[in-house]
């Protein structure tokens, strides 16, 4: 076998060499790019070509702080690195400009120092003692935003492929799949279920073929975990998955993702190539005899498609559409044949766990969910972003402290988790453990991660009139309860958020949700009445302000609002008449207006021009 | 096999290991509803109303596909489950629409009777109708997509068993429609008409294209004469739907009863069975003995030559030139028999009664007017009988013998087993055998290729020569000796296809065919019929020789070529 050491050293001293040279990191996930790092990118490097300077310039994927990207950071030698945010690309001259000439960060944009090992600057708060960050363990995202993800080298230099290296030199088949037992890693995709037992089912059954199957279908509204590691540390995965391959016994490995990750695809085909060209994939791996092909097949983004009996039906060109299980895929998978399917978080929690142990894993987290989790803060939430953090911490840790609260000070109202298949969870529940177990029992689930932060100005109806509105468009139409029962949910639900609905209605959404949830066919149905049987439990009080008092408390559904001028207040100045599309407001100047709520539309374009605040919905 | 014990509702009772919960169930004495269920398929279980409680599962479980297990605990009569079921039969019936009066499956609708069984007698959910257009793109069948409760059993029908894959779904959730290949009409799909999707369907989505009123309007107009000709496989399910077992009609009962709504002259298909296998028959020998294309493949099932038209149409001159009985009797009936009878041939109207949905579609194939007009002008399925029975109120059963017209009425045992898978391969052999060996056949019976079993093979040695034959029915069966043909190897010299199960007495034109069960009973009645003929070889038909003497003069002569021997041509669909 060929040893990986020698190698690993080769580009550790390059690495340690280029802390000698000044080099400046963007962020060049979607999310930098989506927030104008290219932009950032373009200019810094042309400022450095122009002025002829021999600073070197690295791309890297996302570091979790989506809220203040685009991130770049400034490495000079003998200093610490700088990370500034929310830049523009002037200011990220003026940024470089002010380092190279007056060797001062600029206080302006400056987000955190990373002393790495030099002397820290004073007054700048160390990116680990960040509220962001200070609570986060970085495991599977340790890489991210660290390394150049295109760069193999960089994946190498820090522990890349050690795993693999072990498993194929010192364990066997049935000793990696008891250390990922032993380990406690339960699927991160959403049903949490136990990573072992999956393996050892595949492993077990009698087969010269079979495949691996990673599911980077990522589909919930606001989830972004999958992406950012495929888009940061492509190799995690691969490795992850080459193990697993060793471990079950299979030659070839699908990672299944949406065509709508078109960065994601990108990076990983370019790792796959680099890791193939340096004979640690593909055919007889690091001399081992050990072979392991991996492709990508891109999916066309069908929700359903994460559930992954569909999912293997998409891979093998049929309509994305799940099947009744048993046979579960570990008996006959993708063709037929045995297979192992877990989501990206999972296997790049793989590689971690070969590498450090079952108990250093197994010592995070709780008692029946170990290990770190990765969540995507969005909503409305300080710090939208990308944290990892020990499973079993609190939601209130997880919002307020990393995502720093409510935006605007307004109140919080709930946090969605889990997408359409979770649920919302009130206030008074925020300090619940944040683990697969305790999430269920309040009818929420871990989901893959999403957390959507929502305030007072949320209507509850109208966010489970939002996800029966997602799972209705993405159930594939197979089995009657999900097919026809999502939609006649919907259409109670708009019925109430239309001002419209009657007291049985309520009956007859709860006895929707518990028939869809018992008798649908695969988890997309089960967990689709979620959001409704949430909302019911915890804010019951919001259906009934829209059914019986024909009232929306947060003032979102636009059917039960009134708009009124305050005569007190208005001014007569007619802005508000010109702009009103339907003509609904009337008056003469200098004189109290009056809106005919017969003809208001509810667009509020009146409230929006009124400079006197004389205009008010309720 | 080793028994699983398991209780059911409080009752202890062991079943074979595997056995799923429906079927335990069913031996315990309950009845469990479904919709997707089919004996004779694949476990769908799309529909959910079979769903059970099962004690430790949190969700309720499909009964159809949850295999039992040792001591399991199973309810089937909580609450929870009548709720579960009563709600998704609202949920389909509010998206499927009311006009059950209409529907030509009122009284044999499966949801109609759940409906009914579950006292569904309001439903919560506004209706909602789809408004798609129906598809009367093919002569043989409709589709009313409305209709659809999206079971997927004709899909799989039509996908598996046919492997013609005519139909799949499109689009997503409440939008979710069965459609032909990729959204076309059924015409424009790789749809061979084979009818088999109508006995699949629960509902009222798919059902043959009728033509009860054109017939009507024939029948009193007084310049038509109407000539009919019955095929063996109709007698059989008349009789099952006048509430008799298969056998208790006989033929002859059959012809008085025609001729009492509208039929002027009733002459018999299986009289041009009889010739069928003269002419192909001698051309299987000629092929043997002058190096032509084998195996020959038989051409009597017009489903079965578009499916090779449309999948093999490499293959085209494996298959036997000889027309269909049908068309052999619609091109004669125009020809030698209006001579005979001093009837002009404008005059007659012919009408032929069939099993068979395709046979619509093979009457209007462009070739099939070798008689110089078309040589059938009206195909009428055994159900569009049986309804015209039921309109005018004659019960066959309840009627004295009546006899065919002559000259084409006149019939062996063997074109009786036409209607009946192998039945065309047995009919060859009789009169092959006798050809090849100038002996008469002793024990008629070739037991080889009777039966359900989907595909039947037999190596007959005659006198040193082996005769390898093969019989398939159903499409993925003729597909696997397809296959064979075009890998180059296939080791037999004739093959019989039929592309419905059990053969015509399975065909899509029959009534509601629900199983193979059923199927296998129309079977036996046939054997039954061939045995009871005093003449049970067609070379020995009276009338046949009759023919030959007098119009054909020889066997694959002119004559014959002109009016009783077709040409195919390649369809390649979007496949």
């Amino acid at each position: 076998m060929h040893s990986l050491k020698e190698m690993r050293k080769q580009f550790q001293s390059a690495f340690n060499e280029s802390k000698n040279r000044a080099k400046i990191v963007i962020g060049l996930g979607t999310c930098g790019i989506a927030a104008g790092g290219e932009g950032i990118w373009t200019a810094v490097n042309n400022y450095i070509q122009s002025q002829g300077l021999e600073i070197d310039m690295m791309s890297t994927g996302c570091i979790g702080m989506c809220y203040a990207e685009p991130l770049m950071e400034v490495h000079m030698p003998g200093e610490p690195r700088f990370i500034y945010g929310n830049i523009k690309a002037e200011a990220a001259v003026a940024i470089l400009a002010k380092h190279l000439n007056e060797g001062k960060p600029s206080p302006e944009y400056i987000l955190a120092q990373d002393p790495r090992g030099y002397e820290a600057a004073a007054n700048i708060v160390k990116l680990n003692d960040t509220a962001f960050f200070n609570v986060q363990v970085k495991n599977v995202l340790g890489r991210c935003g660290i390394i150049d993800p295109d760069q193999i080298g960089h994946y190498i230099s820090l522990n890349g492929y050690e795993a693999l290296e072990k498993v194929l030199t010192e364990m066997t088949q049935t000793q990696v799949i008891q250390e990922i037992s032993k380990s406690g890693l339960r699927g991160r995709g959403g049903g949490g279920f136990p990573t072992g037992r999956k393996w050892e089912a595949a492993y077990n059954t009698p087969g010269s073929k079979k495949y691996v199957v990673c599911n980077a279908d990522e589909g919930d509204p606001g989830a972004f975990m999958d992406r950012s590691i495929l888009e940061g540390d492509p190799h995690s995965l691969l490795e992850g998955m080459s193990i697993c391959g060793y471990a079950i016994g299979a030659d070839e490995g699908y990672i299944y993702i949406r065509a709508e990750y078109p960065l994601a695809i990108k990076r990983l085909k370019k790792a796959i190539d680099d890791a193939e060209a340096m004979g640690i994939l593909g055919h007889n791996i690091l001399g081992s005899g050990f072979n392991f092909k991996i492709h990508i097949s891109a999916g066309a983004g069908a929700f359903v498609c994460g559930e992954e009996t569909a999912l293997m039906h998409s891979i093998e060109g049929k309509r994305g559409m799940p099947r009744v299980r048993p046979p579960y895929p570990a008996q006959s998978g993708l063709w037929g044949k045995p297979t192992n399917i877990n989501n990206v978080e999972t296997y790049a929690n793989v590689a971690c766990i070969i590498r450090q142990g079952a108990e250093w894993f197994a010592n995070m987290g709780t008692n029946n969910s170990k290990g770190t989790k990765v969540f995507a803060l969005t909503g409305k939430i300080n710090r939208t972003g990308l944290a990892e953090v020990p499973i079993g911490i609190s939601l209130r840790d997880i919002v307020f402290n990393i995502g720093g609260g409510v935006q605007n000070h307004k109140r919080y109202k709930a946090v969605q988790i889990g997408g359409p298949s979770g649920g919302c969870i009130p206030e008074n529940l925020l300090d619940t453990p944040v683990d697969y177990d305790s999430l269920l029992a309040l009818g929420a689930m871990m989901g893959s991660g999403g957390l959507v932060v929502m305030d007072e100005d949320t209507c509850m109806v109208d966010v489970a009139r939002y996800f029966l509105h997602f799972t209705q468009e993405e159930s594939c139409g197979k089995c009657a309860p999900c097919r026809e029962g999502t939609m006649r949910m919907l259409q109670i639900l708009e019925k109430i958020c239309n001002g419209k609905g009657s007291p049985e209605d309520l009956d007859t959404l709860e006895n929707l949700c518990r028939v869809v949830q018992s008798t649908s066919l695969c988890g997309l149905g089960q967990s689709a009445p979620n959001p409704v049987l949430a909302t019911l439990r915890y804010f019951r009080t919001e259906y009934e302000a829209h059914i019986f008092d024909k009232k929306c408390p947060a003032g979102v559904c636009v059917d039960l609002l009134d708009i009124k001028i305050d005569a007190a207040k208005c001014k007569g100045c007619m802005l508000c008449i010109d702009a009103c599309p339907v003509g609904a407001i009337s008056g003469e100047r200098k004189k109290p207006h009056i809106i005919d709520s017969e003809k208001c539309i509810k667009c509020q374009a009146c409230i929006l021009k009124c400079k006197f605040g004389a205009i008010s919905k309720s | 096999m080793s028994e699983t014990t398991v209780m059911i509702n409080g009752i202890k009772i062991s079943v074979p290991a595997g056995t799923s919960i429906l079927h335990a169930a069913q031996k315990a004495g309950f009845k469990i509803p479904t919709l997707c269920y089919h004996p004779d398929q694949e476990i769908k279980a799309n529909c959910r109303i079979c769903v059970v409680e099962v004690e430790g599962q949190k969700n309720l479980m499909p009964s159809c596909a949850t295999a039992v297990s040792e001591g399991m605990v199973i309810k089937t009569t909580t609450a929870r489950v009548l709720e579960a079921r009563r709600t998704i039969l609202e949920l389909m019936m509010a998206h499927h629409p009311q006009d059950c009066l209409q529907c030509v499956r009122n009284g044999s609708c499966e949801l109609q009777e759940l409906a009914g069984e579950y006292d569904v007698r309001y439903n919560r959910f506004p209706q909602e109708d789809a408004h798609l257009p129906l598809d009367y793109s093919t002569p043989s069948i409709v589709r009313d997509p409305n209709k659809c409760i999206l079971c997927g059993r004709c899909i799989e029908l039509c996908t598996s068993k046919q492997t013609v894959n005519a139909l799949g779904l499109a689009h997503r959730g409440f939008d979710t429609q069965v459609v032909p290949s990729i959204g076309q009409e059924l015409f424009e799909s790789p749809c061979v008409m084979c009818g088999q999707c109508i006995h699949a369907c629960p509902v009222g989505a798919i059902d043959g294209r009728e033509q009860i009123s054109e017939f009507l309007a024939a029948a009193s107009d007084p310049n038509k004469v109407i000539v009919t000709q019955i095929a063996p496989a109709v007698r059989l399910a008349v009789a099952e739907a006048f509430g008799s077992e298969s056998g208790q009609l006989s033929m002859e009962q059959l012809v008085g009863a025609l001729r009492m709504i509208g039929f002027d002259h009733v002459l018999h298909t299986n009289f041009a069975a009889d010739l069928t296998i003269m002419e192909e028959g001698y051309e299987l020998l000629e092929r043997i003995s002058n190096g032509g294309t084998l195996p020959m493949f038989t051409s009597c099932c017009p489903a079965w030559v578009r499916f090779a038209e449309v999948f093999y149409p490499d293959f085209l001159e494996h298959l036997s030139t000889c027309k269909s009985p049908q068309q052999m009797f619609g091109a004669l009936v125009k020809t030698y028999w209006a001579e005979k009878m001093g009837i002009s041939p404008v005059k007659i109207f012919s009408v032929s009664i069939m099993p068979c949905t395709a046979k619509k579609y093979e009457a209007v194939r462009p070739e099939m007017g070798d008689s110089g007009y078309s040589d059938v002008d009206m195909v009428l399925t055994t159900k569009e009988i049986i309804r015209l029975f039921q309109m005018t109120g004659v019960n066959p059963l309840k009627l004295d013998a009546a006899e065919f017209d002559p000259w084409m009425g006149e019939y062996t045992g063997s074109g009786v087993l036409f209607g009946a898978s192998g039945g065309v391969m047995e009919a060859a052999l009789r009169t092959v055998y006798e050809e090849m060996t100038g002996r008469s056949l002793v024990k008629l019976e070739f037991n080889e290729v009777r039966g359900m079993e989907g595909l039947k093979e037999a190596a007959l040695d005659w006198d040193g020569t082996i005769v390898r034959v093969a019989v398939a029915h159903t499409l993925s069966n003729a597909r696997v000796l397809m296959d064979q043909v075009a890998a180059g190897k296939s080791p037999y010299q004739f093959i019989e296809v039929m592309a419905c199960p059990g053969g015509c007495i399975g065909g899509g034109g029959q009534p509601l065919t629900r199983t193979n069960e059923q199927r296998a009973k129309r079977m036996e009645a046939i054997y039954d019929e061939d045995r009871s003929r005093a003449v049970r070889k067609s070379h020995d038909n009276r009338e046949i020789k009759i023919l030959y003497n007098d119009y054909l003069h020889e066997i694959l002569g002119h004559k014959s070529h002109e009016l009783l021997h077709t040409k195919y041509t390649i369809k390649r669909k979007n496949i």
